[in-house]
């Protein structure tokens, strides 16, 4: 086991940078998710760490010892790093034993030695007695699982997962997250998870790094990234937070702060030492609005699309000063908000969005 | 039953019953004639012919022969086409479209022309030789006459065939499946033994099948390089047979080229058990592997990646092209002594040479129109039909080019050896016989294409126009035809240049008047005269290479891997 470390990796394909000055510190024993939409660089991640790309500016530590830098690279068979792929990558012309225990025979293992860690972590995941089947007669989540144990049987010093659930269907999807959490309790190995399905990595991971176009956005807890969005990306990115934009009235006292909000005012939380500025903005969720009632002040609009999500109406709010910026949430129960109807929605609380921060340089 | 319905149903009717009449002529019938030939010769049920084959020991000789040098050839076309698949695919070696070129343009070259070439560049007489001072005295042994001379010979010839087989089986090997075996501690060379080429173990099986195939049926080298050294395999026994006792010995070689046909499947049947043993399924789909990085082995490997051209194709036609040069046999080439006579006694002055010329160009062009009409509505019915027999059409069509030609000019000859039927029309002694022939032979090469042009194309397009109201027959001629026709027409092409230095079916066919540029070069060579021959050569190799480069332009509008010398 061991930590991983990217110092300021860059990877750059002609002149498209795929993966930018991305710095991130996973600890020994750390599950690590790397979140981000398609195409915002985190596979290329992963294939920098696992060595089968090379960076092009920057570095990379496995457990202290350099493994990538713009100098050089350390070939992916000497990097001890499993992989567990999407699409499983079972050799199809290997039995389950000779799948789990190809790293040991390329190691020149002694025999029995191998059969009995192979049969060691087959009985890990749960697939003792498959041994001599072929992947191809295996069912989605045992072939997961077979991925697992052969990544496992070598004692990697850290497991990357490319998006292993991605091709599971939603029941399978639940069972195996739960195999993973148990699979990195049971084994204390390092994890870097590659996904882009939030409920997955808030579940899964210690940590979470969101990536955006290459960079890194936010690396916090999942708590965090929740309640705490560093930037407006990661504010709306995560759980479809709804972004405002605000003026800051007062300096930050006690974690608080007085913001305006489409000409009401609000207290938010916000990070220490923010202070007054304009051109700021808040992230708001659901549990943060409320209608208002007869009387009470709040922000003046109308419902143009309310649809029922089955316990829930799903509003689209449209403010009076501002039409073209629809605030959607969630409202429980079913009826009363028809197309048209009026309303007056006030905000309860939010987070005050930090300006221009290090993690927030393009989206100021 | 309402009009508009029998009109859609009579279309679709003509269509399926042109289709069946066009493969029971070109590929039942001769087959079955054949056998008939074999089993009942003369009308009634009779061993006698198989008795009689059997009982010469020329048959054993020549089968043994075959085997030999269909075994040997097929081994180093396995080995030569892999490694060079390998290499190319799977590494970071510069300039690989124009070393897939090179390395595949012996396939497009006609047999007779590589044994040829080769032959000029290593006798007592190549001006190459001579050039460089190292030609063994005359009247020294070539010492491509011989079985290893062959081997060699079918080896380059059908490497290429294996190359582009193991090739495209490489290029779907997902990359996960190397790199998990790299993340698993394997180096490249374990990856390669353990993971790479037992996975290819499909394509290189299937490959070593079709290099078998063509191997034993091959006419062209063992006819150049066998005869002269009285080795003959069974192709160039029943030339033989047939060049000595005319008709009278047909059934004799009908025997012989069922015995070829028999091998040939041998060897089709063998792929089938081999690839069957286990399971090498490639479920996902995937980007192909990062190249390796050769590093500092790269301009070694380079180098040596193209004195291997140069061994295999530039020096063999460079051979031939100066052997075209030459005044005379045995005469040293310089630019005193370099004359441009044998190209214009074989174009202008030589009547048989002049005629074959035309024949084999009117042969061609004939032969790859009549494959592109015919391939639009065949292939409509194989890649969008829904009937189950259309594996059956497939291969039915895919049979008289599988099998060695030697055994569809046979067929040919048995069929049309008498008046046709009722009408008294003769094929026999003409050019006609030959034309059904190349038909027969090469359909499927226009077939292929168009088939894979079908399935990358959305049939909604062909649905649309059913839906504006235009019948089938409208339908193939408006909206189906231009969207193929690029496809169909690379086949004609692939035809034209197949077709245009043929010899094994016209070698069995000709008749005085009906000589083919193959025909004429082979006896032109047979009779010592090799700088004609090499002139003859020199221009059908040009004419060929002229047409791949002229075909890429269509490139642009066709599926992938219907131009096989195209990256």
């Amino acid at each position: 086991m061991a930590g991983l470390t990217l110092s300021n990796v860059t990877k750059t394909f002609g002149d498209f940078d795929a993966v930018k000055d991305v710095s991130i510190d996973v600890r020994d024993g750390e599950f690590l998710a790397v979140l981000g939409p398609s195409g915002c660089g985190k596979t290329t991640l992963l294939r920098l760490v696992a060595g089968f790309e090379r960076v092009s500016a920057g570095q990379i530590r496995i457990g202290g010892e350099t493994v990538s830098d713009a100098g050089g690279s350390v070939p992916p068979e000497k990097r001890r790093v499993g992989i567990v792929f999407q699409n499983y990558a079972l050799w199809p012309h290997m039995t389950v034993a000779e799948n789990v225990g190809y790293s040991l025979k390329v190691a020149k293992v002694d025999k029995a030695e191998a059969r009995r860690k192979v049969d060691e972590a087959l009985a890990l995941v749960d697939l003792t007695g498959l041994a001599d089947r072929r992947p191809a007669n295996l069912s989605g989540g045992q072939r997961q699982r077979v991925a697992l144990a052969r990544c496992l049987v070598a004692a990697p010093s850290l497991v990357l997962f490319d998006e292993p659930l991605a091709n599971l269907d939603v029941h399978l999807r639940a069972s195996m997250e739960d195999e993973f959490a148990a699979f990195h309790k049971r084994t204390g190995t390092t994890i870097v998870y590659i996904t882009h399905d939030q409920s997955e990595a808030m579940a899964l991971a210690d940590r979470i790094a969101v990536m955006d176009h290459g960079r890194l956005a936010q690396l916090a807890t999942p708590r965090e990234l929740y309640s705490e969005p560093a930037n407006e990306m990661v504010a709306s990115f995560i759980a479809q937070g709804i972004v405002l934009p605000a003026e800051v009235l007062s300096a930050e006292e006690g974690g608080k702060a007085r913001v305006e909000v489409m000409g009401q005012q609000v207290t938010v939380r916000c990070r220490p030492g923010d202070g007054p500025r304009a051109n700021a903005s808040i992230c708001v969720r659901t549990p943060d609005l409320e209608i208002a009632g007869e009387g009470e002040p709040g922000i003046e609009g109308t419902v143009t699309r309310a649809v029922y999500k089955g316990g829930a109406l799903r509003i689209d709010f449209a403010p009076a000063a501002d039409p073209d910026r629809v605030i959607s949430f969630e409202h429980p129960g079913h009826t009363g908000f028809e197309e048209g109807a009026r309303l007056r929605l006030r905000i309860v609380s939010g987070w005050l969005i930090p300006g221009n921060g290090p993690e927030d340089g393009q989206h100021a | 039953m309402s009009a508009p319905v029998k009109e859609s149903r009579g279309q679709e009717m003509a269509l399926t019953v042109a289709v069946a009449v066009v493969i029971v002529l070109l590929s039942l019938l001769p087959m079955l004639r054949l056998i008939k030939e074999i089993v009942a010769p003369g009308g009634t049920i009779s061993d006698t012919a198989i008795r009689l084959g059997l009982a010469s020991p020329a048959t054993w000789t020549a089968t043994v022969n075959t085997l030999v040098v269909g075994f040997g050839g097929t081994v180093l076309a396995v080995v030569l086409g892999t490694f060079v698949a390998l290499l190319v695919t799977l590494t970071d070696i510069r300039g690989r479209s124009t070393l897939v070129l090179a390395y595949v343009m012996p396939l497009m070259i006609a047999p007779q022309v590589t044994a040829l070439a080769w032959l000029q560049l290593f006798g007592p007489a190549s001006p190459f030789l001579k050039m460089i001072g190292m030609a063994p005295p005359l009247g020294s042994r070539n010492p491509l006459y011989s079985t290893e001379g062959i081997i060699l010979l079918l080896g380059v010839q059908y490497g290429p065939l294996v190359f582009l087989l193991v090739r495209a089986g490489l290029r779907k090997l997902p990359r996960e499946l190397i790199e998990a075996a790299r993340s698993g501690g394997a180096g490249w060379f374990t990856v390669l033994r353990t993971i790479v080429l037992p996975l290819m173990t499909p394509s290189i099986v299937a490959a070593a099948a079709l290099a078998f195939v063509s191997c034993v049926g091959n006419f062209g080298i063992p006819a150049f390089l066998g005869i002269p050294a009285n080795y003959l395999v069974l192709p160039t026994l029943i030339y033989q047979k047939l060049a000595g006792g005319g008709p009278a010995v047909l059934g004799e070689a009908a025997f012989l080229s069922v015995l070829i046909g028999v091998i040939a499947m041998a060897g089709i049947l063998g792929q089938e058990v081999m690839s069957r043993r286990r399971d090498y399924r490639i479920s996902s789909t995937s980007l192909p592997a990062d190249p390796y990085e050769l590093g500092k082995w790269r301009l070694p490997v380079e180098i040596g990646m193209w004195l291997f051209i140069v061994l295999i194709l530039v020096l063999p036609l460079f051979g031939l092209l100066l052997t075209s040069l030459v005044p005379g046999y045995g005469i040293p080439l310089g630019w005193a002594t370099a004359t441009l006579d044998n190209y214009r006694f074989v174009l202008f002055e030589h009547a048989a040479a002049r005629r074959s010329f035309f024949n084999s160009f009117a042969l061609s062009i004939a032969a790859a129109a009549f494959a592109v009409l015919v391939a639009v509505p065949v292939g409509y019915l194989v890649a969008w039909g829904r009937h189950k027999w259309i594996r059956y059409v497939n291969l039915s069509i895919e049979l008289p080019y599988a099998l060695p030609g030697v055994v569809l000019a046979i067929a040919a000859l048995l069929m049309f050896l008498r008046p046709i039927p009722f009408t008294g029309i003769q094929l026999y002694n003409t050019v006609w016989i030959i034309l059904y022939a190349y038909l027969a032979r090469f359909l499927v090469l226009a077939l292929r294409p168009t088939v894979s042009g079908y399935h990358q194309i959305d049939r909604a397009l062909e649905e649309a126009a059913q839906v504006a109201g235009a019948g089938l027959f409208t339908r193939l001629r408006t909206i189906v035809f231009p969207l193929v026709a690029p496809a169909a027409l690379a086949g004609g092409l692939l035809i034209f240049m197949t077709a245009l230095s043929e010899l094994t079916v016209s070698a069995l066919l000709w008749s005085s008047g009906s000589e083919t540029i193959g025909v004429v070069m082979f006896s032109f060579e047979q009779g010592g005269d090799s700088s004609y021959a090499a002139a003859m050569s020199a221009i059908t190799v040009s004419i060929t290479f002229v047409l791949m480069l002229a075909t890429n332009l269509l490139a642009p509008y066709l599926p992938n891997g219907v131009l096989p010398w195209r990256d």
